[in-house]
Parts: C-alpha cells; structure tokens; sequence
C-alpha cells in the first residue's frame, strides 16, 4: 500500500517558470550570426561581393568547426588541454595529399564520381592515420599528465614540435601543392556572385557533422555518456562506466575530425605545410573559447562567426583580419566570461 | 659577500657551481677564449637569453602562469630601441628613450592582460596570450611605415660600439680592443645586472608571496595577501625585463625584425629553456639557455656528420639531418616535463642533498 | 549472518590532511545501517573511500568478502554498490528519463521495476522526458534515489539525503526510504536529522574525528539520552 504522503501533494511542486528574457538569452547566440551577415552586408554594400565573401566566410567556419570540435569536446570532457590538436590536422593533411597522389588518375577526370572515389578514401584514410595519432598522443604525451594543466600544456607543445618535425622528415621541408578534383574546381555563377564549388561542399559537409554530431550526442548511449561525462565525470564512474575508456575514444575521434578538417582545410588553400596545423590552431583557440569549452554548438557558432568576420575583415581592411577576430574574441568574453554556452560543470 | 650579491640565493650544489661557474667565466671572457665572430654572437645571444628566459621563469616558475605572449614584450622593447635609434640618431640617449619607451608600453600592456586574466581561467588565459602575441606579429608585419614591416629596421648605433672604433692599437691576447668588443661587454654587464636584480626580486618578501601564490593560491588569499596585486605586479616585472633584453638584442643585432624577435618558434624556444633549465629556480634559465644556444649553434653540425655516416639508411639519415635538431629537442623537452619537471638544476640540486 | 561490508583500519589522506584516522565499520546485510557524526567527521569521506573514489592509504575493505579497497570506482559500482552523494550528482543537462537510463547499466530499464519508482516517487514520472536541472533541490534528491534502484543493488551508500530539503518533503523521502529499506537491499544513510535516521536506522555508527566512536543498535542509542548527549555533544532530539 503505498504512502499518500510520498506523492507528496500537499505541497504543489514549483516548476520555475522561465522567463522571456532569459529564454531570448539563451537563443541569443544562435542570432549572432545571421546579425554578423546583416553588418556584413551593409559594410559591403556590393550584394554579389558579399554573397561570395559569406560563402567564403560559412566555409571556413565549417572548416574551422571540424577541426576545432574534438578539442573542445576533448576539453570538457577530460578536462584536458591539447595545444598539439594542429598537429592532428597536418597529419590528415599530409596523408590525404599522400592517397590523392596514388589516385591523381581519377582526380584528374572530369567526372565527379570519379573524383568522390578518390576524395572519399583520402579522406577516410587521412582520419584514420590521423586517428591513430591520437590514440599514440593519448597513451604517451597526455594520459601521464591527466589533472596537470600546465604539464599538459607543455607536454601538448612538445608533442606538436615532434610532430611537426616528423612531418617534415617524411614528406620534406617543402611546401606542397594540393589541387583540387577536377569537377570541384572552378565557381558556380548566381547572377553576378560567384561561389567556388569547393566551398559549397565543404559548407555541406560541415553541416552534415554537425547534425550527426548532435544526433550521436543526444540520441545514443554513447553520447549520454559524452554528454554526462562532461558535467560529471565522477558520478558516471561511480554509475560503473568506465569513462577512461571514453576519453580515449572521444580523443581519438576528435583527433579523426582534425585530420578531416586537415584535407579540408588544405584543399580549400590548395597548399599544405608542415606548420598548418600550429598556424590555424591560433584561430581554432578564438573559436573553441568564443564557444564555450565543451560545447559542440558554442564552437559551431564561433566557428561561423570568425569564418564570416575574417573573411568581410579580409575584403574590407585586410591588415586587420585577425585582430578584429580577437577583438570579437574580447567583446564576447565581455558579455559571456565563459563563452557563449558554457558547459555547467558539477565540479 | 657573493652570497649577497646572489641575493642569498645559492647554487646549493656543487656540480651546479662549477657549470655556472665555467659559464660566466665563459662569457665573462668570451671575446679572448672563443676568437671569432661566431663564437662573440652565440655568446651575446646567451647572455640575452639568459635574461629573457630568467624573466619568463619569474612568470612561470614563480608566480605560475602560463603566457604565450612573452615574445611580444621582447619585441617591443627591441623596437622601442629600433626606433629610437633610427629616428633620433645613433646615440646613448637614444637607447635609453628607447629602452623607457618600451618598458613603459611593456609595462602598460603586460597590465592590461594582467587584468583580462582575472576574469578568465588559466587555460583561457594561456590561449588568449598566444591570440594577442599573433595578432600582435601581424601588426608589426602590417605597420611598415613605423616598424619596416616584414624587413624590419637596419638602424646604425653609437659609434664606439661598432667595430669602426679602436679603443687602443694594441691587442689583448691576439683579439682587437675595437667597438665590437665595447658592445658585448656591454650587453654582458647589463645582462648580468638584469639577472642579479630578478635574484633579488624572487627572494623578496614579495617573492616570496609569489611562490605561495603560486602553491596555493586560494590559502595566500586566505591569510590576506590580494593575489591579484601580486599576479599583476610580477606579470608587469617579468614584461618590462622582457623589454630591456630586447633593447639590448637590437642594440646587439644592429637590426630589428619580426623573425629575430617576435616568431612563435622563439616563444616555444624560449619553453624549451625554461623547463629543460628547471622551472622556478632563475639559474636553470642560465643552463638552459646557454645549452639550447649551444646546440642550436653547433649541434647543427654534429648532426651533419651523423647524418651524412648514415646517408645509407634512408629515415635514420633524415632524423638526424642537422635541420631537424629541434625534433630531439622537442623530445628532450617533453622527456624533461615528465622525468625532470624540476630540470636539470632541480636534479642537480636534489643529488646534491 | 556475515557482514556485508566491512571497514578495518581504513585511513584516508586529502592531500595533507589525514581525514580517516583508521575507521572500523562492519555493515550487516539487509536493513539501514546509519553513520552519524558532526560535520566534518568524515562520514562523507567513509563513504567516498569505499565507493573508490578516494583511495584508503591504509586498511582493508571487504564488500561481500570480496577486498575492495584497491579496485576503482566503476569495478566497485559493478559488483552492486549504488552510491547517492551528498550534491546529488545529478545530470543537469540531461533528462530526467536519460538520467535513469545511464544508471540503467544492465540493459533497459524494467517496466515493473519503474512503475515501482513512480509510485515511491510521483515526480520521477511526472517530469520525465524534462531536464533534470529544471527539478527542485527534492525532486532532484528523489531522482538521485531512483537512480539508485533502478536495479536491483546490494548495497545502496546514500549521503545525507535530507539536507537542505523541507520538512514535508523530508518526510516523504523518509517514507520511500522506509519503502527501498523493505525489499533485498542494504542501506548504509549518513545523516545529521536524528529523528530521520532514527526512524529508518537498525544499526548506528556515531562518528567523530575520523574515528568509529560508538557502535550499536539504533534502538539502544535512541533510548539512551545520556549516551547521545556524551556522543554528540547535546541532545539529538533537538537537532530537527
């Protein structure tokens, strides 16, 4: 017989009720961007300038999304700093120049399923080596150092000098020219405004990883764990996870979606270096830290937000590219202290 | 009497004094020990970086922070006396307004950040530096007019420091008494000004609030001291002293220039010295300092000759080609934040017990 | 009948701080077991070192004859023990029904079993697919407890489960409490509220610089107001 007095309905429960402001403020973020196109287009006052700029501007911020997403996941998660993430991203870069080369055969033909053949394994193989290297830097650089920020820090430069240094040691010190498939050359013409095909796919593919990336963070196991883990990661220990083993994956598929952004990036500038990766991991701290650490949609937006703000910076005053990018850096930990959606964290 | 003049802060290891010992001496007498050129710049270069590092160790080893903007704060005082030195002349004062000038924007800058780092975690911080010491990179890149942008600035300096001047005819020990001679004597008495006051400020009082800041900076609040303050005060020390080793790498170079002074590569150079040396200990900047310059200097060539004995097999010739000497150095270094956190004068002093 | 769990010598170190100072428990199978003690006795400690969380730096812990006291967290969550910490630990940024499915590690949860839980705790059903940070501080502590026994455990450890909440609330949680302490499973509460863990408690444990001071059946403590006042420095009776 069970005790009326569990239900406990003497006393209503008080369900707080959001209020408008504070419900505006938490979509406030998201209008951040489409705000951003609007300035940008009133900056610019050319329509087909700006239309190119933007799709400029939306692919590299996909671009910068990929590549930045596993080291913010990896933070909140591990609540581990890895200031050698570029080094992920040079790698799958480099290999993905490696395989392209084996099939320039089909690159080379004007068919686009010919092309994807050859982009496709590039691209899996690139994540895949790119992914090992991550499990390698897990092992040996950072697992020895979990909890020590500032060692992580250290080990993590160690690391991305090493890497960096192998790079060099197996493709050269040169720079190396990466063309793009012969179908994703080239712009499609709307009107006056020209778009490169390229940055339409590369948009596309950002988009389709970030849905999946939500989808495995809110409707699988996996991401509960991810998603739990990040706010507790005590508690899903003491539930019996063993959530060392998840760090472990979520380090190796955050260094696989380097890699990706690696090929990406690097066709999308049709140059690779050794020192890519370092180069843009600059932007990629902007953006995970405009984000929030943690967050997938907090980088998302940042990263839409810097692609669009560097490239109409670019056009319009093109010395100041990145101070403005860290000046928008500034203004939004003015409002936001800790980024624009922060991970609440039980610690 | 030395023992005040090291601030009371001693080697505490035999092995370590006589490595620090043979290293002044070694610079002290550089100019008649190691003839040449070469050698003279390698040991200016050392004794330049002995006080960047040191100042870095008082921001990371003391008060423990980690900034990737340190390169900025060398740059501006290089500039500061670049400018000067090209606008108002080659002269004394020149250098000196200099030398103030970019303390000052050194000061005033290192403030500011010192601030945005209350309101922000570590980690943030760490990252913001390293996007404010970029950003900074590409303005002075961009600001041709004022900084020769990429180029940089060829500026002339007083007279009696250049090699043009004879102080006497006679020579000492085969070596000429000229200008050249006057300018590493001067960079080396600054330089080891600089240090011994940076030995003085660590062991302070205030130095010592410092390192229990950094132990546990909550308890230091605790017991009454603002963190804040002190933070501040050893970021905007540590920034200035940056500046003053700048001025005298551009007094030094006779040139400024983005790569000499404001590169990520010096940044992380500049980590490696500072960890593989020993954190928190001002003499590992001096051994760190003086082994990374050496090797980067000659290691180069040793690597040449290893790489050449073993052009027979192919990936083993690459590693050691003389290029890639900052790979086993990376590797040292990361050997050395695990094995040697304390570096190697921790260990030193640690056998030494 | 053997102890279920048992605690020989247990010391814990925090850093500097020496916080268990050789703590001997002995947790019967079935029924409440209560550890009392003034905050800062080390009763949250106890209960952090045996679930692994903390490592005991001495001492033995044996769960079901089984030593414990090396094995980490999740290996002792799998051998049964379910754990209810002081702050609740509840995934705010899941929902309330993603919260019961993590704890859930057997597979799906069990129908039967979960009506049983919306019986014994009406808002677990009422606010199931909402975030669970929208809850109150006692729906949240109710949900801390279903995620507890969604299955079946052999040792639930709960850590002041009462705090902050109002008494009426309070109540209710004593009552389901009173529910969970009727089927297979033994409960080991640490609780400050006497009257709460007097109601519920077959066995106490009093606790007190990081020492087991007094040990005994509840019902002898509760009868004994000298001897609770010795313990605990006043009447517990007052301490409501």
């Amino acid at each position: 017989m069970s005790d009326p007095q569990a239900g406990n309905t003497s006393i209503a429960p008080k369900i707080e009720r959001v209020s408008l402001t504070e419900r505006l403020g938490a979509w406030a973020p998201l209008l951040l961007v489409p705000v951003l196109a609007v300035l940008g287009l009133i900056a610019i006052a050319n329509p087909s300038t700006w239309i190119t700029l933007t799709a400029a501007g939306l692919a590299m911020g996909m671009m910068i999304f990929i590549m930045a997403s596993g080291l913010t996941l990896v933070f909140g998660l591990m609540d581990v700093i890895n200031f050698g993430h570029g080094a992920f991203i040079a790698v799958g870069a480099f290999v993905g120049f490696t395989v392209l080369g084996y099939l320039s055969g089909w690159t080379a033909e004007p068919s686009i399923w010919l092309n994807l053949a050859a982009l496709f394994p590039a691209i899996v193989v690139a994540m895949l080596v790119a992914g090992a290297a991550g499990y390698v830097f897990e092992r040996f650089i950072v697992k020895p150092v979990y909890g020590q920020h500032l060692k992580q820090i250290l080990v993590t430069m160690g690391g991305l000098i090493i890497a960096q240094q192998l790079i060099l040691v197996f493709w050269g010190p040169d720079a190396i020219h990466l063309s793009r498939p012969e179908t994703l050359r080239g712009s499609v013409v709307l009107g006056t405004a020209a778009i490169e095909k390229y940055r339409l796919v590369a948009v596309a593919i950002g988009l389709v990883l970030f849905v999946a990336m939500r989808l495995v963070l809110n409707r699988t196991k996996i991401g509960l764990l991810v998603r739990a883990g990040v706010e507790n990661g005590e508690m899903v220990e003491a539930l019996g996870y063993r959530i060392q083993r998840l760090f472990l994956a979520v380090f190796i598929v955050g260094s696989a979606l380097a890699g990706l952004g690696g090929v990406m990036w690097g066709l999308y500038q049709e140059t690779i270096t050794a020192h890519m990766g370092s180069e843009i991991m600059v932007l990629i701290f902007i953006v995970v830290i405009i984000g929030g650490l943690g967050s997938v949609e907090g980088c998302f937006i940042g990263a839409l937000l810097v692609g669009l703000l560097s490239n109409y910076v670019a056009f319009l005053m093109p010395k100041a590219s990145l101070v403005s990018t860290i000046a928008l850096m500034v203004i939004v930990l003015m409002w936001r202290p800790q980024g624009l959606f922060p991970v609440v964290k039980a610690k | 009497m030395l023992t005040a003049l090291l601030s009371g802060d001693t080697p505490r290891s035999k092995v370590l004094t006589v490595v620090l010992l043979v290293i002044f001496v070694s610079l002290l007498l550089a100019p008649f020990l190691f003839p040449g050129t070469r050698s003279l710049e390698t040991a200016a270069r050392i004794c330049i970086f002995i006080v960047l590092v040191a100042s870095y160790d008082l921001l990371l080893g003391y008060t423990g922070i980690v900034s990737f903007a340190h390169t900025m704060f060398f740059g501006i005082g290089a500039y500061g006396a670049a400018i000067a030195l090209d606008t108002m002349g080659p002269s004394f004062l020149s250098i000196l307004i200099g030398a103030l000038g970019g303390a000052l924007v050194a000061a005033i800058l290192a403030f500011a950040i010192g601030l945005f780092s209350l309101r922000v975690k570590a980690i943030f911080f760490a990252m913001v530096t390293l996007a404010v010491a970029s950003a900074f990179l590409v303005l002075v890149s961009q600001l041709s007019g004022l900084t020769g942008g990429e180029d940089g600035l060829n500026y002339k300096i007083p007279r009696v420091l250049t090699p043009a001047f004879k102080l006497m005819d006679a020579k000492i020990f085969d070596v000429r008494i000229n200008g050249k001679l006057l300018a590493y004597y001067f960079v080396f008495l600054c330089a080891l000004a600089l240090f011994l006051v940076m030995l003085r400020f660590v062991n302070s009082p205030f130095g010592r609030v410092l390192q229990a800041v950094r132990e546990n900076a909550f308890r230091a609040e605790a017991i009454g001291y603002r963190v804040v303050n002190y933070r501040t005060l050893a970021t905007v020390l540590s920034a200035v002293i940056a500046a003053l080793a700048g001025v005298l790498l551009a007094v030094w170079l006779r040139y400024t220039g983005p790569a000499t002074t404001l590169s990520l590569e010096i940044m992380i150079d500049i980590l490696l010295m500072v960890v593989i040396g020993g954190m928190g200990t001002m003499y590992g900047a001096v051994i760190g300092a003086t082994l990374f310059i050496l090797a980067q200097t000659y290691l180069q060539e040793l690597m040449g000759a290893a790489s050449e004995a073993t052009s027979a097999v192919p990936i083993l010739s690459d590693l050691l080609s003389p290029d890639r000497w900052l790979l086993w150095l990376g590797v040292l270094f990361v050997l050395s934040v695990y094995f040697f956190p304390t570096g190697i004068v921790g260990r030193l002093r640690g056998a030494a017990k | 009948m053997p102890d279920l769990l048992t605690l020989q010598g247990v010391h814990t170190h925090i850093a500097q701080y020496h916080i268990l100072q050789g703590v001997d428990l002995a947790v019967p199978e079935g029924g409440v077991s209560v550890i009392l003690g003034r905050n800062g006795a080390g009763k949250t400690t106890t209960l952090r070192t045996v679930m692994g969380l903390w490592g005991a730096s001495q001492g033995t812990i044996r769960f079901d004859g089984t030593d414990i006291t090396a094995l980490d967290t999740p290996a002792i969550a799998r051998l049964g023990i379910a754990y209810v910490p002081e702050n609740m630990g509840i995934f705010t940024d899941l929902t309330v029904r993603e919260n019961m499915i993590l704890a859930a590690t057997d597979g799906p949860p069990d129908s039967a079993r979960l009506d049983w839980i919306f019986e014994l705790f009406p808002p677990i059903k009422t606010f199931w697919d909402k975030d669970a940070g929208t809850l109150s501080g006692g729906q949240k502590q109710m949900l801390s407890v279903a995620r507890a026994v969604i299955e079946p455990r052999r040792l639930i450890l709960i850590d002041e489960p009462t705090k902050g909440l109002a008494p009426a609330i309070i109540k209710s949680m004593t009552a389901a409490l009173a529910e969970l302490a009727k089927t297979d499973t033994t409960i080991l509460l640490v609780e400050q509220n006497f009257s709460m863990a007097k109601s519920l408690g077959t066995t106490v444990s009093v606790m007190d610089d990081g020492r087991i001071v007094h040990t005994g059946l509840m019902a002898e403590l509760a009868a004994d107001s000298a001897l609770q006042e010795k313990l605990m420095g006043l009447s517990l009776e007052a301490h409501q």
